[in-house]
C-alpha cells in the first residue's frame, strides 16, 4: 500500500483565448477563466483509481500558486484526494517560478510526508515545460516512469507503459518512483456537486516554500512575450498549374 | 411618504371613520419622521407585506425587495457556488446531446445517469437529506447553466425538483422528508408534480379526481385521472392533488376541498399513457396518470387536509424564479450564436452588425435579458432573505421571462437567416422548447390577470373571502371592490408622486423620474378603474390585462434600475453598458405604461375593444372567418 502524491497546478483554462499584456512582460492573468491543468487531471484520476483499487492508502495534492491556487486543489479533493498542501508564491515569484523550483518543493514534500509516488501531468498547458516529473524524479533520486500511458502495480514494482517515439515501451520501476501521466492514461472523472460540497470539509495545509527550505530565486528572465505571428489568409486556385507554379514562385519546389 | 393602508379599509364601517384614519395617520406623519404604520383597526386586520408589487396598486413606493438590488451570499455560498458551476457547464457541454436528445425524445441514458451522479437533480434537498443544500439564489445560478444548454433536460429537472418533490420541501413533516428526501436525492427516484386535469388546466380548483378516506381511517383510497404530467412515466414518487370530503366547521355540511398527497407507484393501482408527441422539450417524459383504488396512508396527506390548493400554489410560486433563471441562460446562448454570426457575416459588402436593422434587434436582446436576469436574482435573493411576499414579482417573472425568451431567440434566428432555421444551428429546438413556457405553470394569460386582481384585491381591502378570490374571483372579488368603491379612494390620498432618485445612482435620476411617472399615474389608473366599474370590474379583462402589463412594465423598469445602481456603485467594468440600457428601457417601459393605462379611460381605446369583442363574437358565431374569399370562390 502507498502513499502518493499528485502536483496539480492552477493554469488559465484551456477555452480561454490567451491575450498578452501590451507591455509584453506576460499573459494578462487577471479575471482570466483558471482551471486545472488537463494533464494534472489525469494523474490525480489516477492516483485516485489506486486508491480505488486499494493500491493506495492516501492521496495527497500539492499545488504551488497564489491563493486561487487552493481553487486547484479543491477540485481535486472533489475528485477524490484526501487532503491538500498549497504551497504559496506570490505573484512576483510566480512569474519566473519553474520546474527546477517546483520540483525541489515536489521533492521536499515527497520525503516529509513519506510518499511511494509522485504522479504529476506531463507538461502543463500554459508554459508546456514537461520538466517537472523528470527534475523530481533527478532531486529525489528515484527512478521514474515518465508520459505514462498505462500503469499496473505489482509487488512492490509499477509496470509502466510509455508513449514513445514510434511506439510503446513497457519498463518496470521499483518503488518509490515518480510518473507523469500522457493523454491515453485514464479519462479523468467529472467532479461531481455532492463530493464538492464534501471537499469542503477535507484539510487543506499551507506552506511557504522558505518553510520547506526552497530558493525561489528567478533563473530565468523573461525579455519579451509575444503574440504568434497571424496567420495570413488563403487563397483557392483554380487548378494544380497554378498551384505548381505558385509553388515555385515561393520557393517551395 | 406616509404608507396610510387601504388594506384597513376592509375594516372601517363608514367613511367617518375613514376621515378620522386620515387624520390619524396625518398627525403621526407630522410627528415622527419614521415610517408610521396604521394601527390594526382590528386583530384580524390584514398583514402589512413588503411585496413592492402588491403597494404598488395602493400607491405607495415599498422599496424593501428591490432597493438595493439583493445581495444574498455569503462568501461561503459564493464560493461554493463558483466550485460548482464548472463541473455543470462541462458536463452539459461536453456529455448532454441537446439535438439527440430531442431527437429521441428522451434523456439519454448516459446523461440521465450522469446527472444523477453529479447532484443535479436533489440541488435544494438539505446534505444531511442526500442534496446540496442550495439556497434559491445559488440554485438559480445553476440551473441557468440547464437553460444554456438544453431545455427538455431542464424539464426533466424541474419537474423532479422545482414541483415533483418541492411540496414535501416546503410542508412535509419531519418525517415525511426523512423518508422521501433521501430517495429522490441518491435513490435516484424520479418525482413528479400531478394537478392537472383533462377537464381542469388553469381552474385547477375544479380538478374531479377524488380521494375518500378508508372505513378503518388508516388510508385514503384515491380515484381518478391526470393528464401532461412531466415525469408521468418515469416518476416513483408523486405530489397528487385530489377533491376529498371536508367538514365545513360553520354549517357542518360536508364539501369536497382539494388536498395533496405523496403517492408512491408501488401503493398500485397506478398507470401511466405512452410518452405524449410534443412542440418541444421532448426529452421531458410527458403522460397521463391514472389512479385506481389507489390506498395512500393518512400519514402521506402533505400539508393539512382541505389545504391542498395552497399547497399546489406555493408550489407553483415557489418555482417560477427557477424558469427566469433558466431562461436568462437561454438568452444567453441564443444570443452569442447571433452575435457569433452577425459581427462575421458579410453582405452588400458590410459586416451585418453595422446595420441599424441588425443593431436593434441585437440591443433589444440584450436589453429583455438583462430585465430578466435581474428579475430572476432579485426575486431568488428575496426568497432567500426569507420573504413570503412575492407572488406578485414570481409571476412577473414567469411572464417576462417565457416571453423574452421567445423573442430573443425568434430575432436570434431571424439574425442568422436561412442559417438560423436549420436545425444544426441549435436555435429551432429552442424555440419549440420555448412555447411551453407561456402556457404551463399557469399560462401568462392566467398569470397577467392574476397580478391585475391580486393587486387591486390588495388595494382594496383584506377581506378574509377575498383571499379565495382568484380560485372564484366573480363571487368575491366583485364584493368586496363594490364595498371599496362606496368609500371613495381619493379621499385616501393615493396619487401622490412617489420619489426614486433616492434609490438610484445619479446617472439614472432621468430614468428613475421616468419610473416614477408611471408608478404615479398607476394608482390613480387603477382607482379610476374602480370608481367607474366597481363589482364590474373582474369581467373587464381588456383592461385587466393592461393593467397587469403596464405593473410588469414598471416592475421591470424598477429591478433594472436598481441592479444598474448597484453595478454602477460597485464600479463594475459593464456597468456604464448596464446604465445605457436601463435607461434605453425606462423610456420606452414608461412610454407604454402611459399607452396602456391611458386606454382605461380612452374612450377610442374603449371602442376598440368593445369593437374587437364583437369581432371575437362574430368570428365565433360563424366558426371562422365571417368573410368569404375576395374573389367569392
Amino acid at each position: 500500500m502507498a502513499r502518493v502524491l499528485v502536483g496539480v497546478k492552477r493554469v488559465i483554462d484551456y477555452a480561454v483565448k490567451i491575450r498578452v499584456k501590451p507591455d509584453k512582460s506576460g499573459v494578462v492573468t487577471d479575471g482570466v477563466k483558471h482551471s486545472m491543468n488537463p494533464f494534472d487531471e489525469i494523474a490525480v484520476e489516477e492516483a485516485v483509481r489506486m486508491k480505488e483499487k486499494k493500491l493506495a492508502t492516501e492521496i495527497i495534492a500539492v499545488s504551488c500558486g497564489p491563493p486561487q491556487a487552493q481553487e486547484t486543489l479543491r477540485t481535486a479533493l472533489a475528485m477524490g484526494v484526501d487532503r491538500g498542501i498549497h504551497v504559496e508564491v506570490g505573484p512576483a515569484e510566480l512569474n519566473t517560478l519553474q520546474p527546477i523550483h517546483v520540483s525541489k518543493i515536489l521533492a521536499k514534500l515527497a520525503t516529509e510526508e513519506k510518499a511511494d509516488i509522485v504522479i504529476v501531468g506531463k507538461q502543463a498547458i500554459d508554459d508546456d515545460c514537461n520538466q517537472t516529473a523528470q527534475m523530481t524524479a533527478a532531486v529525489l533520486d528515484w527512478p521514474q516512469g515518465t508520459f505514462a500511458s498505462k500503469v499496473e502495480k505489482t509487488n512492490g514494482e509499477l509496470t509502466i507503459l510509455r508513449e514513445i517515439d514510434g511506439g510503446l515501451e513497457t519498463i518496470k520501476v521499483k518503488l518509490p518512483a515518480v510518473l507523469s501521466a500522457d493523454l491515453r492514461l485514464n479519462e479523468p472523472r467529472y467532479a461531481t456537486l455532492p463530493n464538492i460540497m464534501k471537499a469542503k470539509k477535507k484539510p487543506i495545509k499551507k506552506v511557504t516554500p522558505k518553510d520547506l527550505g526552497v530558493d525561489l530565486s528567478p533563473r530565468i528572465e523573461i525579455v519579451s512575450v509575444e503574440d504568434p505571428p497571424t496567420r495570413q489568409a488563403g487563397s483557392i486556385l483554380p487548378d494544380v498549374d497554378t498551384l505548381v507554379t505558385k509553388l515555385k514562385e515561393g520557393g517551395h519546389l | 411618504m406616509f404608507k396610510l393602508s387601504l388594506q384597513a379599509l376592509g375594516n372601517i364601517k363608514n367613511e367617518a371613520q375613514v376621515l378620522h384614519l386620515v387624520k390619524r395617520v396625518n398627525a403621526r406623519a407630522l410627528a415622527t419622521a419614521a415610517q408610521p404604520k396604521v394601527e390594526k383597526a382590528k386583530d384580524n386586520a390584514p398583514k402589512e407585506s413588503r411585496s413592492f408589487m402588491l403597494n404598488l396598486f395602493r400607491g405607495v413606493v415599498e422599496p424593501a425587495q428591490v432597493f438595493p438590488y439583493p445581495e444574498v451570499l455569503t462568501p461561503e455560498q459564493t464560493d461554493t457556488l463558483n466550485m460548482l458551476i464548472d463541473p455543470v457547464t462541462k458536463f452539459f457541454e461536453e456529455i448532454n446531446n441537446p439535438l439527440k436528445n430531442d431527437e429521441d425524445s428522451k434523456v439519454e441514458e448516459k446523461t440521465a445517469e450522469g446527472l444523477w451522479d453529479l447532484g443535479a437533480f436533489s440541488l435544494q434537498v438539505p446534505q444531511e437529506l442526500g442534496g446540496l443544500g442550495l439556497s434559491n439564489t445559488q440554485y438559480a445560478r445553476l440551473v441557468e447553466i440547464v437553460g444554456s444548454n438544453d431545455l427538455g433536460v431542464g424539464i426533466t429537472l424541474g419537474a423532479h425538483q422545482s414541483i415533483g418533490f418541492k411540496g414535501i420541501l416546503l410542508f412535509g413533516t419531519p418525517e415525511q422528508k426523512a423518508k422521501y428526501l433521501p430517495r429522490v436525492s441518491t435513490g435516484r427516484e424520479y418525482a413528479a408534480f400531478c394537478l392537472t386535469e383533462p377537464s381542469s388546466g388553469s381552474d385547477a380548483g375544479s380538478i374531479k379526481s377524488r380521494a375518500v378516506l378508508s372505513p378503518d381511517g388508516k388510508h385514503y383510497i384515491l380515484n381518478g385521472s391526470k393528464i401532461w404530467i412531466s415525469n408521468g412515466g418515469i416518476a416513483e414518487i408523486m405530489t397528487v392533488f385530489a377533491q376529498t370530503p371536508v367538514k365545513d366547521p360553520k354549517t357542518g355540511k360536508e364539501v369536497d376541498k382539494v388536498s395533496s398527497f405523496i403517492v408512491e407507484r408501488s401503493f398500485g393501482g397506478i398507470t401511466s399513457g405512452p410518452p405524449e408527441k410534443k412542440m418541444g422539450i421532448k426529452a421531458s417524459n410527458t403522460t397521463s396518470v391514472y389512479y385506481e383504488d389507489v390506498k395512500i396512508p393518512v400519514e402521506n396527506v402533505l400539508g393539512e387536509i382541505g389545504e391542498g390548493f395552497k399547497v399546489a400554489m406555493n408550489i407553483l410560486n415557489n418555482g417560477r424564479f427557477g424558469m427566469a433563471a433558466a431562461l436568462s441562460g437561454t438568452m444567453r446562448t441564443v444570443t452569442r450564436k447571433a452575435v457569433e454570426h452577425a459581427t462575421s457575416r458579410i453582405q452588400f459588402g458590410r459586416r451585418i452588425d453595422s446595420y441599424g436593422t441588425i443593431q436593434e434587434k441585437l440591443a433589444r436582446m440584450a436589453m429583455l435579458h438583462y430585465v430578466t436576469e435581474s428579475i430572476a436574482y432579485c426575486l431568488s435573493g428575496n426568497m432567500d432573505s426569507g420573504s413570503v411576499d412575492y407572488h406578485l414579482e414570481a409571476a412577473i417573472s414567469k411572464v417576462f421571462a417565457s416571453e423574452a425568451a421567445w423573442y430573443v431567440t425568434d430575432e436570434a434566428i431571424q439574425i442568422l437567416g436561412g442559417m438560423g432555421f436549420m436545425r444544426d444551428t441549435g436555435l429551432e429546438v429552442v424555440l419549440r422548447d420555448l412555447r411551453i413556457f407561456r402556457i404551463f405553470e399557469g399560462t401568462n394569460d392566467i398569470l397577467r390577470l392574476f397580478v391585475a386582481l391580486t393587486g387591486i384585491q390588495f388595494a382594496g381591502s383584506h377581506l378574509r373571502e377575498l383571499q379565495k378570490a382568484f380560485k372564484q374571483p366573480a363571487a368575491h372579488l366583485s364584493l368586496i371592490l363594490g364595498e371599496v368603491t362606496k368609500r371613495g379612494l381619493r379621499s385616501v390620498g393615493m396619487g401622490a408622486t412617489p420619489n426614486l432618485s433616492n434609490h438610484v445612482h445619479p446617472d439614472l435620476n432621468a430614468s428613475a423620474a421616468l419610473a416614477a411617472r408611471s408608478v404615479a399615474l398607476f394608482g390613480p389608473a387603477v382607482e379610476g378603474l374602480l370608481v367607474k366599474y366597481g363589482r364590474g370590474i373582474i369581467d373587464q379583462q381588456f383592461l385587466l390585462n393592461r393593467v397587469a402589463q403596464s405593473a410588469i412594465d414598471i416592475y421591470a423598469m424598477v429591478v433594472a434600475l436598481s441592479r444598474a445602481t448597484r453595478s454602477l456603485q460597485a464600479g463594475l467594468p459593464s456597468a456604464k453598458h448596464e446604465a445605457l440600457m436601463t435607461k434605453v428601457w425606462c423610456s420606452e417601459a414608461s412610454a407604454r405604461v402611459s399607452t396602456n393605462l391611458g386606454a382605461l379611460s380612452n374612450s377610442e381605446s374603449l371602442d376598440n375593444f368593445a369593437t374587437l369583442s364583437q369581432v371575437a363574437k362574430n368570428v365565433c358565431e360563424a366558426g371562422g372567418f365571417v368573410q368569404a374569399n375576395p374573389l367569392n370562390l
